[in-house]
């Protein structure tokens, strides 16, 4: 095993009182560690610090405590003109794209060549092939006025590609566009990660973002990382409610309202027990429905149904209806045991 | 109705317009030397700015200020042993330069600090990402980013300077201002201070023209796709 290229040792950030404000801890002992070519994931709500995490890699911020190291270098140690070398080590990608707007795409991609000092015959011959890369070669000369925002973060992109970084930086940068050009951009990220087996810190509030290119999440809540592990463990096994509220955001084990309204955690008389059934790896193709419905002898009645992928991995969430007397759930619940379901009874209705 | 235009009077004229148009151009450009960098520091130099330096930055603006507030009238009568000993004179075209310049630095800085601080944020912690230096950022970023904002910024300069330009005509520093003042107002022809008028209107209209249409063509935000 390979040391992580970006490690948070007891990180801590506090920002000192103001005129007015108190001093605000955005980040307490954070330990974090990016393995090589892995994708990681930081989410979390606004304000809870995701900002402030991804700009201590780069040195855009100063932590007030611990050590942060990036491919073997400890940036927290290292004066300005140091940061200043290893921040071209270091690719960043904006929310807001962050792109000249006098400069063509082309010109955009070769600031960060140039403020490294890149003669310009070399810079040519390396921003075209990126803009080949991320699908602009044909916009080469536009400028970003004249591009959609996908574009414009496919500049942005192409842009952080420039110096040959080993590490990429991606703060937020789906959040301005609309789903379809954010499965785009993140199909992209994917494609780079792999390519040129780049390590990539994500901070999003959007579990889709997660769900589709982490390799691991970190759920940060109040500065804290309350949560952390392979993004498929994460979903399937959530443990803190936070990460709950947002998985159950997008694997659909939300109950549709007028269930959850009705949902009583006794069972009263002819009541349906209410169960949720996850369906990870291989057994989310199986046809367990049917064969519990045989084997218990009773209806079965879908409420709920999702199939999803989760990095690469098949994943279910089916939330089912059953007889709600002791002696069915019990026997459901051993069924699914028996199959190596997760099961759980979420109420009566 | 135009016969006081003798020939006499059109060869006052067309000096008294090159006059002006000298004072003008060397008193904004020497002031854009002065005025640019000072703008540029003072739009960047606040506490957490790329050149931090908030005692500085308050002591500049003070002064900036204090220059800014004083008549120019005051001024050009003020500095006068400064324009002795810069011009070697207080008297003529030359001399007039040097209050024309004074009164033009600090005004334009104002400008300029402005336009630069009209440029996103975002783009200077894009650059320092990338590992750009504080004069990088100035050079690579800030400037240009803010140049539609700055040749707008120039042109109202030099629209003023123009104005300033007929004030020292009081004083003796020739050019238009002087001509209308000598000839309309003392010598009872209102034709020609109506002609300096017309003049300072026209040269007005083709500095503005000027100055917007670059604008326009350096501002890459609004094109269409």
């Amino acid at each position: 095993m390979t040391d992580p290229v970006i490690r948070f040792a007891h990180v801590e950030k506090i920002f000192p009182a103001r005129r007015g404000t108190p001093e605000v801890a955005a980040l307490r002992d954070v330990d974090l560690a990016v393995p090589e070519g892995a994708v990681l994931g930081v989410i979390g709500r606004s304000g809870a610090g995701k900002s402030t995490l991804i700009r201590l890699v780069n040195g855009l911020e100063t932590p007030t405590g611990g050590r942060i190291f990036v491919d073997g270098t400890e940036v927290t140690a290292l004066d300005e003109g140091g940061l200043r070398r290893a921040r071209r080590s270091i690719g960043m990608i904006f929310q807001h794209f962050n792109l000249l707007a006098r400069r063509t795409a082309f010109e955009n991609v070769a600031l960060p060549l140039e403020i490294a000092g890149v003669p310009g015959r070399e810079i040519r011959a390396r921003v075209e092939p990126l803009l080949d890369l991320v699908g602009l070669a044909d916009k080469r000369d536009r400028y970003p006025a004249e591009l959609s925002g996908g574009q414009k973060q496919r500049v942005g992109i192409a842009r952080a590609l420039a110096t040959r970084p080993r590490v990429l930086l991606s703060d937020e940068a789906t959040s301005a566009l609309d789903p379809e050009t954010t499965d785009q951009i993140l199909a992209l990220l994917r494609k780079v990660n792999a390519e040129l087996n780049l390590t990539v810190l994500l901070i999003t509030h959007e579990m889709g973002v997660i769900k589709a290119v982490a390799d691991r999440v970190a759920v940060l809540e109040g500065g804290r990382i309350v949560e952390e592990g392979p993004t498929f463990a994460l979903f399937a096994r959530p443990q803190h409610p936070t990460t709950r509220a947002f998985v159950s955001a997008v694997t659909g084990s939300a109950l549709p309202p007028y269930v959850a309204a009705r949902l009583k955690p006794e069972a009263g008389p002819g009541a349906q027990a209410l169960v949720r059934i996850v369906f990870t790896g291989a057994n989310a193709t199986e046809p367990v429905l049917s064969r519990i419905g045989r084997l218990l002898r009773v209806e079965v009645n879908i409420i709920q149904a999702q199939v999803d992928e989760i990095a690469g991995t098949p994943f279910g969430v089916i939330v089912v209806g059953v007889p709600g007397t002791p002696a069915t759930v019990t026997a459901l619940l051993a069924a699914l045991a028996s199959l190596h379901l997760s099961a759980e009874v979420l109420g009566y209705v | 109705m135009f016969d006081f235009l003798t020939p006499s009077m059109v060869d006052l004229l067309i000096a008294a317009t090159q006059a002006t148009l000298y004072m003008v151009f060397v008193a904004a450009l020497i002031g854009t030397v002065i005025g640019l960098p000072l703008g540029v520091f003072l739009a960047t130099s606040r506490s957490g700015e790329l050149f931090a330096a908030p005692w500085l930055n308050q002591a500049l603006g003070l002064v900036v200020n204090a220059a800014r507030s004083t008549p120019f009238i005051i001024l050009v009568v003020a500095i006068i042993p400064f324009t002795r000993l810069i011009a070697g004179t207080s008297i003529g075209t030359e001399a007039a330069i040097v209050p024309l310049t004074v009164a033009a630095a600090p005004f334009i800085a104002r400008l300029i600090e402005a336009a630069v601080r009209e440029v996103d944020q975002g783009l200077v912690e894009a650059a320092r990402a990338m590992g750009a230096s504080p004069l990088q950022i100035v050079r690579k970023v800030l400037l240009p980013e803010a140049l539609p904002a700055i040749t707008l910024a120039l042109t109202l300069a030099v629209v003023s300077l123009i104005g300033y330009s007929a004030m020292v005509g009081a004083v003796g520093g020739g050019g238009l201002g002087d001509l209308g003042i000598r000839f309309g107002y003392q010598r009872f022809m209102p034709e020609v201070m109506a002609a300096v008028v017309v003049v300072l209107i026209l040269l007005v209209q083709a500095v503005q023209s000027t100055g917007d249409l670059l604008a326009r063509r350096l501002d890459k935000r609004n094109r269409r796709t």
